[in-house]
């Protein structure tokens, strides 16, 4: 889904954004409040560059616009995998990135996220799933591994995965498991601007993933097992 | 070193969740929680018949460090690469929430794992940033998480990032920690990219003292268990703060990073940019050797410990 298309039609009411390279930073305007829009387009593969100028809108947001509202744009097909990248640590520009939409939290402004492309593994965990809420589009693509990687990793049969996939929703690539999961909090559909709205007039939460997980199925245990964690500890 | 200190050493690397857990806390003092009686097994692995382990592959509970109570995890290198998935990520998630009640020191984690356990790819990936988010709440009670790498799998994938987020992370020389590692590099990016089976390569852009020469890692220990407990226990003092300055400080570090290293092509070149004489001959010191030559060069930017 292109970037100035999916804009368009969360701000009716205009926005304005910048590109470096394939980092965009700006702010629009949803039902008279203005928000700051921060992102990656054509399924940016997120190194240390990257991570760093994201990190660097972030920090600008947090500076220049106490309290602005922070919406995250998510197209990235992952961590960039190469040797530089990991020479310089792309595990501490990631985290930064992480630290400052969380510190960003800390101070007071709503963070969510929108996978409007493609959202994979490290290049989705350390921006769209640092939002307090993720949202996506119905067209947009979540994975972690495809199938057929999957199926030479785990050297599980390709059929055997897709015959699990139907059942289970920690298997496969796509939206709908990554909802069920509670990962991904709504589809957004019709009206986006009333979607954003409406994600902005939710209550702060810190993290309900593992309960939606629940609620919806796709994840029976984490919220189960993190709860007796904490129980038998308070008896030690 | 001498040959009698070699003889004490308790190796890290080689041992066991459970052994580093008791050779880390103070004598007697761990108390496991959710521990084998329980028989918490990942129900994901169980459906597609693959073998399960009654910890999920990660030891949790509590205990003392010099007196002092914390919470510890330590993953079983041995189990499914140490991998996380939902139980074994919910674990860890659990002990760190718990943190906030329990009237710890500090939380001690033992990562030796590549990551997201893959036959519970989506469930995982959940885990570790959850984790993550538990472990932000612990920071914020200015609780301090100390992150330990000496072991065999390393710490990899959203577990290398989520370990960039702790107060303090102690390593060994045989740890390696990055995002991706070098066998994904290679199948993704070619051999030509990275050579995964260039140990030599592998170890100076990935292990302990490239880590700890970028400032990455806080100290760098012989790989024995009680230079770990002695590093975790002068750490654990002292969190770090988590505020707008701090991260505006790292900002400016990484930054500094990308315009003075971003063009070098090896770890050499950064080790020689450094300013250190024997950069050559790094990956030979033993841990004693490698602190006294690179100390000069440290510029009081990284932090640096006279062990």
């Amino acid at each position: 889904m292109n970037i100035e298309y999916t804009l368009d039609k969360i701000f009716p009411g205009g926005y304005q954004i910048k590109k470096d390279g394939l980092v965009i930073s700006g702010y629009g305007v949803c039902k008279g409040r203005e928000v700051g829009i921060i992102g990656t387009v054509d399924h940016a593969a997120i190194g240390v560059d990257i991570a760093y100028k994201l990190a660097t809108s972030v920090l600008e947001v947090i500076r220049q616009f106490p309290g602005r509202p922070i919406l995250f744009m998510v197209d990235t097909q992952g961590q960039q995998l190469t040797h530089r990248d990991e020479l310089l640590a792309n595990n501490a520009y990631l985290a930064h990135l992480a630290k400052c939409l969380e510190l960003a939290r800390q101070l007071g402004h709503r963070v969510v996220s929108l996978v409007y492309g493609e959202a994979v593994s490290g290049g989705f965990f350390a921006t769209g799933m640092m939002a307090e809420r993720a949202y996506a589009l119905p067209d947009a693509e979540i994975r972690v591994m495809a199938l057929p990687a999957m199926s030479r990793v785990t050297k599980i049969p390709v059929e055997q995965l897709a015959e699990l996939c139907k059942t289970s929703a920690i298997f496969g690539p796509g939206i709908p498991n990554f909802v069920r999961l509670g990962i991904i909090e709504e589809v957004w559909e019709g009206q986006l601007e009333d979607c954003l709205d409406r994600a902005l007039q939710l209550p702060a939460v810190y993290d309900n993933r593992a309960d939606l997980g629940r609620e919806r199925g796709g994840r029976k245990w984490a919220a189960e097992i993190a709860s007796r964690v904490r129980n038998s500890a308070e008896k030690v | 070193m001498n040959l009698a200190d070699w003889r004490r050493r308790d190796s890290f690397y080689e041992a066991s969740a459970r052994r580093r857990i008791l050779g880390l806390l103070d004598k007697n003092s761990f108390q496991e929680l959710l521990g084998p009686a329980e028989r918490i097994t990942s129900p994901h692995l169980e459906q597609l018949g693959f073998p399960v382990s009654f910890d999920d592959g990660v030891v949790i509970g509590s205990g003392s460090l010099d007196g002092k109570k914390v919470l510890i995890a330590a993953q079983e290198s041995g189990f499914m690469g140490g991998s996380v998935g939902e139980v074994h990520g919910a674990k860890i998630t659990g002990l760190l929430q718990s943190a906030l009640t329990s009237n710890v020191t500090a939380v001690l984690l033992v990562l030796d794992t590549g990551g997201v356990r893959l036959h519970e790819a989506n469930a995982g990936l959940a885990a570790i940033s959850e984790i993550l988010r538990a472990a932000f709440s612990v920071r914020e009670a200015g609780i301090p998480i100390l992150v330990l790498i000496g072991g065999t799998n390393g710490c990899f994938g959203g577990t290398g990032i989520f370990t960039s987020c702790c107060d303090y992370v102690i390593m060994s020389e045989e740890g390696r920690w990055s995002v991706a590692g070098p066998e994904v590099i290679e199948t993704v990016s070619g051999v030509e990219e990275f050579d995964s089976r260039d140990r030599a390569l592998v170890w100076r852009t990935m292990g302990g003292k490239h880590r700890f020469l970028l400032g990455e890692a806080d100290r760098l220990v012989v790989d024995d268990i009680k230079a770990f407990r002695a590093a975790a226990a002068e750490l654990m003092q002292k969190p770090k703060t988590f505020t707008l300055e701090s991260i505006l400080q790292e900002h400016r570090r990484l930054g500094d990073r990308l315009t003075t290293y971003g063009e070098c092509k090896d770890a050499l070149d950064i080790w020689k940019k450094m300013g250190i004489p024997e950069f050559n001959c790094i990956p030979l010191m033993d841990n004693d050797a490698f602190h006294a030559a690179v100390k000069p060069y440290l510029n009081g930017k990284e932090k640096y410990h006279e062990h």
